[in-house]
């Protein structure tokens, strides 16, 4: 039986400059008494809290979907649920085998044939040599690919490499399948095709978490779905309920707008800007004017690696709307 | 959410203290031996790095070889001349020298980039981070087999007698290519961490080529100088070139390279324990 168990899970990245990272820096730094580190606040480490205490147990037969803005922490939960990432504190306990579909194409040798590919992706997912051989005819034929497969990859479309890899992922079911945004697989005649595998294929599966923008994917995929914060898991529960509670996370500061909160964030550089904004609704539909300062004091910011000067909450909003250009209700 | 500590509590103190508990030594023990377990998968990446750097030439791999043999004759015909040695002792001398050099410095150069080059596949597969020492060992090994057809072919025209020593050619590669694991387990952690220490590396390892004697003989020195006995290196070369020479390997030779074994081997196990699991947030 496959299970995960996180227990109080917290993972901190550092943030690592050119200078954390240089043993000069680092030895002039203890030989002072980190006297540079308070002059200068660009070389302090930034300690960026990906994941706070994250309790979940999963257990066969669960269907999961990961909700959340980005940077809410989605993926570096799949790499900690996939083993990849060791938390700073908490326990982790995986039970069964796991295959992370992060990047469906890692790792494809361009200068290999599409048949020494199969082969190297099938290493990658754990089995031998042997038993890809075994499996080679059935996932050539899957592929439709023909003759091409003795040809080195690079010269395949992106269409043809995502067949094969597709088709490679989905030849041998793992107990638990972390799946990170949705899996794209050419063109429509294939894409009906990969629906029923991938359809057959993960229902031999346990477990599956799967994280995703797509809220039509998650319903169609999942059963349970876990909303998740600023690194925390806020909502957790059926799928329905949980993509209720997160339309209204991402859409109710649109409803009721909270102008404390958004003049308090830059009082001293923009105070008229933060009026306008209060006054506007949403941080992110100001005029075009004030989102275009904004957009250039950020990015000055973040040049600057300023990182806790940034207004992170707009920053998302705006970068989502730029992928989801949805009309706002009033 | 993104804050800045203001006093840091240093990190790697943090850190240390989570890597030294009991189970992470367990937990690196297994990281080593699951990754014995994919040599297949390891294997085929060595292969293809090697592969890859040749891509489309007509040679291929061979440009090793060539580029091997170019630079034997050349040098050995000017510092055969320089030092007046006589080129039938010389040339398989210096032979041998470069290729065991070649071996050394391609499993610490490319230990350094161990876990640095392999960033994309450490942070999307959970296999053991050991799989990548192992794929850097053996794409020396590979580069190591390409490079030896050299002194084969100069020991042949040269006429060098085989002897029974040769046998020790075989336990000498193998503690060389267990030092070269740690080496390249040790480095690569180091530099995933701090990125000039590849850069460091890299000019220590052309100073100790000067140092080592590769293109001059021990005996040259007036005598035994203590830094010849200091350097690591003269004991790992001598302890392969002696026995392709056909001559018999010194003791001490031997007993210096099993030493830098076992201490290359309890320090790299107690760092790798103590931050082997940080190497994903590294990369």
């Amino acid at each position: 039986m496959a299970s995960i168990t996180l227990e109080q899970v917290s993972v901190s990245f550092p943030v690592y400059s050119s200078a954390t990272r240089s043993i000069k820096n680092r030895l002039i730094q203890s030989a002072t008494g980190g006297q540079i580190r308070s002059e200068s606040g660009s070389d302090r480490i930034s300690v960026v809290q990906a994941l706070q205490d994250i309790n979940l147990r999963l257990e066969s037969g669960d269907r999961i979907g990961l909700v959340g803005h980005n940077g809410a922490g989605k993926t570096t939960l799949l790499r900690v649920l996939g083993g990849i990432y060791e938390p700073n504190e908490g326990r982790v306990s995986i039970k069964g085998s796991t295959v992370p579909l992060f990047d469906i194409s890692l790792g494809m040798d361009p200068e290999s044939t599409g048949y020494e590919n199969i082969v190297l992706r099938g290493l990658y997912l754990g089995l031998s040599r042997s038993q890809m051989r075994a499996r080679l005819e059935e996932i050539a034929e899957f592929t439709e690919l023909g003759d091409f497969l003795n040809l080195p990859i690079r010269t395949y479309s992106a269409g043809m490499r995502m067949r094969l890899a597709f088709a490679v992922s989905t030849s041998v079911a793992p107990d638990i399948l972390l799946i990170d945004e949705g899996i794209g697989a050419g063109d429509a005649a294939f894409l009906q095709k990969a629906s029923e595998r991938l359809k057959l294929f993960t229902e031999q599966v346990s477990i599956i978490v799967l994280s995703s923008h797509s809220e039509a994917l998650i319903s169609k995929m999942c059963t349970k779905a876990v909303l998740m914060e600023h690194g925390r898991v806020v909502g957790a529960g059926t799928t329905a309920e949980v993509l209720e509670q997160y339309r209204e996370s991402r859409d109710g500061p649109l409803k009721a707008p909270e102008p404390e909160a958004e003049a308090s964030r830059e009082p001293e550089t923009q105070p008229e800007q933060a009026g306008v904004t209060a006054l506007g609704g949403a941080s992110s539909e100001g005029t075009p004017e004030e989102r275009a300062d904004w957009a250039d004091r950020t990015a000055h910011l973040l040049r600057e690696r300023r990182w806790q000067d940034v207004d992170l909450d707009r920053l998302v909003n705006e970068v989502e709307s730029l992928a989801h250009p949805h009309p706002r209700t009033q | 959410m993104i804050s800045s500590t203001t006093k840091v509590q240093s990190p790697l103190i943090q850190q240390l203290r989570h890597g030294l508990e009991p189970e992470q030594f367990k937990n690196a023990w297994l990281d080593i031996v699951e990754g014995w377990r994919r040599r297949e998968l390891w294997a085929t990446l060595g292969l293809h790095d090697v592969r890859q750097r040749y891509r489309r030439s007509t040679l291929g791999p061979f440009w090793i070889t060539i580029s091997m043999g170019v630079m034997v004759f050349a040098l050995g015909l000017l510092y055969g001349q320089i030092f007046g040695q006589e080129l039938h002792e010389y040339l398989p001398f210096l032979a041998a020298g470069f290729v065991i050099w070649g071996l050394l410095s391609e499993m610490i150069l490319g230990g350094c980039s161990t876990f640095i080059s392999a960033e994309g596949m450490i942070r999307q597969l959970n296999a053991p981070v050991s799989i990548y020492a192992y794929r850097e060992v053996w794409s020396a090994v590979i580069a190591f087999a390409h490079n030896i057809w050299i002194f084969f072919a100069v020991a042949w025209w040269y006429d060098v007698g085989l002897s029974w020593n040769a046998l020790w050619v075989l336990p000498a590669v193998l503690i060389l290519l267990i030092n070269g694991f740690w080496m390249s387990l040790f480095f690569g952690l180091l530099s995933a961490r701090f990125r000039d220490v590849p850069l460091i590396i890299g000019s220590v390892v052309q100073v100790l080529f000067f140092m080592t004697p590769v293109i001059w003989r021990p005996e040259m020195l007036p005598d035994r100088a203590l830094f010849l006995q200091l350097n690591p290196f003269y004991h790992m070369v001598e302890i392969l070139r002696a026995p392709m020479l056909g001559q018999t390997p010194a003791f001490e030779n031997w007993l210096a390279v099993l030493l830098i074994a076992v201490f290359g081997w309890a320090i790299t196990l107690f760092f790798y324990s103590a931050y082997r699991w940080r190497i994903a947030y590294w990369v």
